[in-house]
């Protein structure tokens, strides 16, 4: 139900971007961009504390008056300062809805094309196991999802640089009226449509080996990611299996207990730990997926650092034509002074067919160009600033998110070796246990 | 009169308890009577516990000696043990000195007290399985070593081989003679061509352990382990010479193994069996629920280490990619593998272990259901011998000798299942003990492994103390 007007809001917001692709002006001019150095402290989740703490099914009609049904979720903040006197304020709280998270993503990659945004949790539930229902509307999956957003709105307000922006904070106290208010800052015009062909590529001539490399990383961590979520989807799947055949052993073990004398209650007390061992399946499996929800999560990032690496080649090509407009524009002025045709040229042909231009005809040719070198000179060269610039802010964005990512993926593993240690040790436990009632037959 | 019923070898059932007779080993022929130098004492809810040398036959209090065979004529206290021996008269109780051996004999008794409270004279072992390739046909054969103080036995050690169709010889043959007892099972004849490579390895092993299994529970029978065939079986050079002279025998001896009365339809199955046939037809349904289970859980367990051993390497590929990371990475990759080999352990363990158990005690149903119906037939001659004689009661008073006979024939047999029938349950519950908690060990032991290979990623993941 969410999904049509999602993708309304996402056509409407490429269209106009492709009418201002001329226009992607200077991206120094942009908030925050100026590389401001913000430490740690000052980030705005050091001030507010952000829970997305409930979510809740709604009715409404859209746009097009046509009824739908959506999920809102209730985003409260706090601040931190009033905690710590005890005075437990109340939080404020407003409700937004996923599309509305999207909408604010998109407006944080239009504006931040240096940061590596954080990524928003899955529209719809990929790589799961088949016990888990797929359907956008199910309590599981509209939980995950609230962990997902929640984490989200940590991550943004944890950001150095983005968690500045002030469209952000209206999204966290302004419930009314927000998206009028993004709408008014114009991203949409400033998004680069080159930027959403994702099969497009730029030929570019001299790419910075460091971000060929990182884009050839962000491509090969993406796929090894999700090679990873699926096979783990497969082995869970696999492994509930394998418990609950065993369930069967304990139906089996009770009917059998009943004809059996001596055997009996050793019998029926064993078929009653293999019934916990099939039951003990759906809550390991259950953690689990909240690894793969990490892991998720770095499998969106492997994109957003994608898109700050086309940002990057982008950023160059427009560079490498400038330069290659410039050089051809010199050369035409140089060949117009002189009078020497270097190479074979249309105008070439009709100068010869059609006679010599005036020496005035020439003079202002010549003088248009000289402007337009001189004009072509100064965007290269703020387009060396900017690209330079864009280089440095980025790179130390990349940095911080490899940081990041190194901490929080030890920590996913970590936590899974430690979900994989309780449940050899539950395995262990239940066996035994059946071990004892055998040994008492 | 109580008359005196002549069974194999001296074996008897107690008609008060209905629990064996004691009367298990160590007796031989002299002048045409047996001669009995041991009887088994003990109490019949704990089983036997302790033998007793006796110097001659005599009666014994009843407090003594509760597995007793027949309760003596003149003091109703004690106990006649009587022998086989059909040249003799019915009742005579024979007052014999025991011979001057009968010390060294209980000297050479092994009194390795097994779970039975049973002291074993008998090992039989199945092994080295050989594989011989003829221009007619290929076939495996297993050595056969015996090792005995039976006085059978003109050895302490025998060994031979033979070939699967030996032992199936083998079993028709106990089946022909000892169709009161019940027989153990052989693995399946037949196997699927194509599914099961019958010279695999594994095939041959899964077999010999399920030979090695008939023989030993023939061993441990005492009726069966003194049968002259098995004795043949396990002794004999050439037993094929044997098994043609045995021909000839079996089409003279032909009647005495049937027993089918011609449509004479049993009145009544004495409660007691019809328990035993229900349960039977119980036990075998769960087994076979239970054999289906296992094999899913097999399949299950194949499925899932498939991706696991999908799932383990992708990590490594990650690690490829990664700088800090690649160390944790390749560590819970390894581990996974360690995983996926400790999941093929516990498999094939329960492949080998599990399955071929269920198979054979399903088997064994099968042939105690087979006895089963021996029974009821014996018991149906008997009443329609029975009820021919009611019809002529006016013209003869007296019951014929020959329906007494057959009374005696129906008795010996429900003595001797029921007998069988208490052996079949202890040796089963020992058997399921043993293998339920094997599986629950594997399970344990499986689940260790793991536990120590994730432990190990731990330290790989945790930051070191100098980064931190």
């Amino acid at each position: 139900m969410e999904r049509p007007e999602g993708e309304q809001r996402g056509a409407s917001g490429s269209g106009p971007a492709g009418e201002a692709e001329a226009g992607s002006g200077p991206v120094l001019e942009e908030p925050g961009s100026g590389a401001t150095d913000t430490t740690m402290e000052d980030c705005l989740s050091k001030k507010i504390e952000i829970t997305v703490s409930e979510a809740e099914k709604r009715t409404g009609r859209n746009a097009m008056n046509i009824q739908e049904t959506y999920t809102a979720y209730l985003i409260e903040t706090r601040a931190v300062e009033s905690q710590t006197e005890g005075q437990c304020s109340p939080p404020d709280s407003l409700w937004r809805r996923y599309s509305e998270f999207e909408l604010l993503r998109n407006y944080l990659l239009v504006n931040y094309p240096h940061i590596v945004v954080p990524p928003l949790p899955e529209k719809r539930a990929e790589f799961v196991w088949h016990k888990l229902s797929a359907d956008n509307m199910d309590p599981d999956f509209v939980e995950r999802r609230r962990i997902g957003l929640e984490n989200f709105l940590v991550r943004v307000a944890s950001h150095p640089i983005i968690c500045q922006d002030n469209i952000f904070y209206s999204f966290l106290t302004q419930e009314g009226g927000w998206k009028e208010m993004v709408n008014e800052t114009g991203f949409q015009l400033k998004a680069d449509s080159r930027l959403k062909a994702l099969n497009a590529t730029f030929r570019v001539k001299n790419p910075d080996k460091r971000f060929t490399e990182l884009k050839h990383y962000s491509d090969e961590l993406q796929s090894v990611i999700s090679h990873l979520l699926r096979v783990r989807a497969r082995v869970a799947d696999r492994l509930y299996g394998v418990y609950k055949v065993h369930g069967n052993y304990g139906r089996v073990f009770s009917e059998w207990s009943a004809i059996e004398k001596e055997m009996g209650d050793g019998l029926q007390s064993a078929g009653h730990h293999m019934d916990v061992y099939a039951a003990s399946i759906d809550d390991i499996l259950e953690e689990e997926e909240h690894y793969a929800d990490q892991l998720k999560e770095y499998l969106f990032y492997a994109e957003a650092l994608r898109a700050v690496c086309r940002k990057h080649e982008l950023m160059q090509y427009d560079l490498e034509m400038a330069v290659q407009d410039l050089a051809s524009k010199k050369q035409q002025c140089e060949e117009l002074a002189t009078g020497t045709v270097r190479t074979f040229s249309l105008k070439g042909m009709t100068s010869k067919l059609f006679g010599q231009e005036t020496p005035e005809q020439r003079e202002g040719k010549i003088k248009v160009l000289e402007e337009q070198i001189h004009e072509g000179e100064e965007q290269l060269k703020s387009k060396n600033v900017e690209g330079r610039e864009f280089v440095k802010s980025a790179w130390a964005d990349i940095e911080r998110f490899k940081e990041q990512k190194n901490h929080d993926l030890k920590e996913a593993l970590i936590n899974y070796a430690v979900m994989q240690i309780s449940m050899c040790k539950k395995g262990i436990q239940v066996w035994t246990n059946a071990k004892e009632c055998f040994s008492k037959m | 009169m109580n008359s005196v019923l002549f069974g194999r070898n001296g074996f008897r059932v107690c008609k008060v308890c209905w629990k064996w007779c004691g009367l298990r080993r160590s007796f031989k022929k002299e002048k045409g009577v047996y001669i009995v130098d041991q009887i088994w004492k003990g109490v019949p809810e704990k089983g036997i516990k302790e033998a007793v040398s006796v110097t001659r036959l005599d009666c014994f209090p009843a407090k003594t000696l509760l597995y007793c065979n027949y309760f003596c004529l003149k003091c109703g206290g004690g106990v006649f043990v009587f022998l086989q021996d059909l040249s003799l008269p019915n009742g005579t109780p024979v007052d014999t000195s025991s011979p001057a051996s009968s010390s060294s004999l209980l000297n050479r008794l092994q009194l390795d007290d097994d779970l039975d409270g049973e002291t074993r004279d008998l090992f039989v072992t199945v092994d080295d399985p050989k594989k011989h390739v003829c221009t007619m046909e290929t076939y495996i054969t297993y050595r056969v070593t015996t090792k005995t103080t039976r006085a059978e036995f003109d050895l302490p050690e025998y060994s031979v081989r033979r070939r699967y169709q030996d032992f199936d010889w083998l079993r028709n043959k106990l089946e022909e003679s000892q169709p009161t007892h019940l027989i153990p099972p052989l693995p399946e004849k037949f196997v699927m061509k194509g599914v099961v490579d019958r010279f695999s390895e594994e095939f041959v092993e899964t077999r010999r352990k399920a030979l090695d299994k008939f023989l030993k529970r023939i061993a441990d029978h005492p009726v069966l382990s003194f049968n002259e065939h098995f004795n043949v079986f396990l002794t004999a050079k050439d037993l094929n010479a044997y098994k043609k002279q045995g021909m000839a025998l079996l089409s003279k001896m032909g009647e005495s193994v049937k027993y089918v009365t011609g449509g004479y339809k049993l009145r009544s199955r004495p409660l007691e069996f019809a328990a035993i046939g229900d349960y039977l037809d119980t036990f075998v349904l769960k087994l076979g629920t239970i054999d289906r289970i296992a094999q899913r859980i097999i399949k299950e367990e194949l499925e899932y280490l498939v991706e696991l051993r999908e799932y383990g390497p992708v990590y490594s590929t990650w690690g490829g990619l990664e700088g800090e990371l690649a160390e944790p990475l390749e560590g819970v990759s390894a581990c996974i593998g360690n995983c996926c080999t400790a999941l093929e352990e516990l498999s094939d363990d329960m492949t080998e272990d599990f399955l071929p158990v269920l198979r054979e005690y399903i088997l064994y149903s099968e042939s105690m259901k087979n006895v089963l119906k021996k029974r009821d037939q014996v018991q149906a001659e008997y009443e329609a011998k029975l009820e021919a004689v009611a019809l002529k009661k006016e013209e003869r008073p007296k019951v014929p000798v020959e329906v007494e006979k057959c009374q005696d024939r129906v008795e010996c047999f429900n003595a001797d299942l029921k007998a069988d029938m208490e052996r079949w349950q202890n040796n089963k519950r020992q058997d399921f003990r043993q293998l339920l908690m094997g599986m629950a060990d594997k399970n344990i032991q499986y689940y260790e492994k793991c536990l120590t290979a994730w432990e190990s990623v731990i330290p790989l993941l945790q930051d070191k103390p100098e980064t931190k």
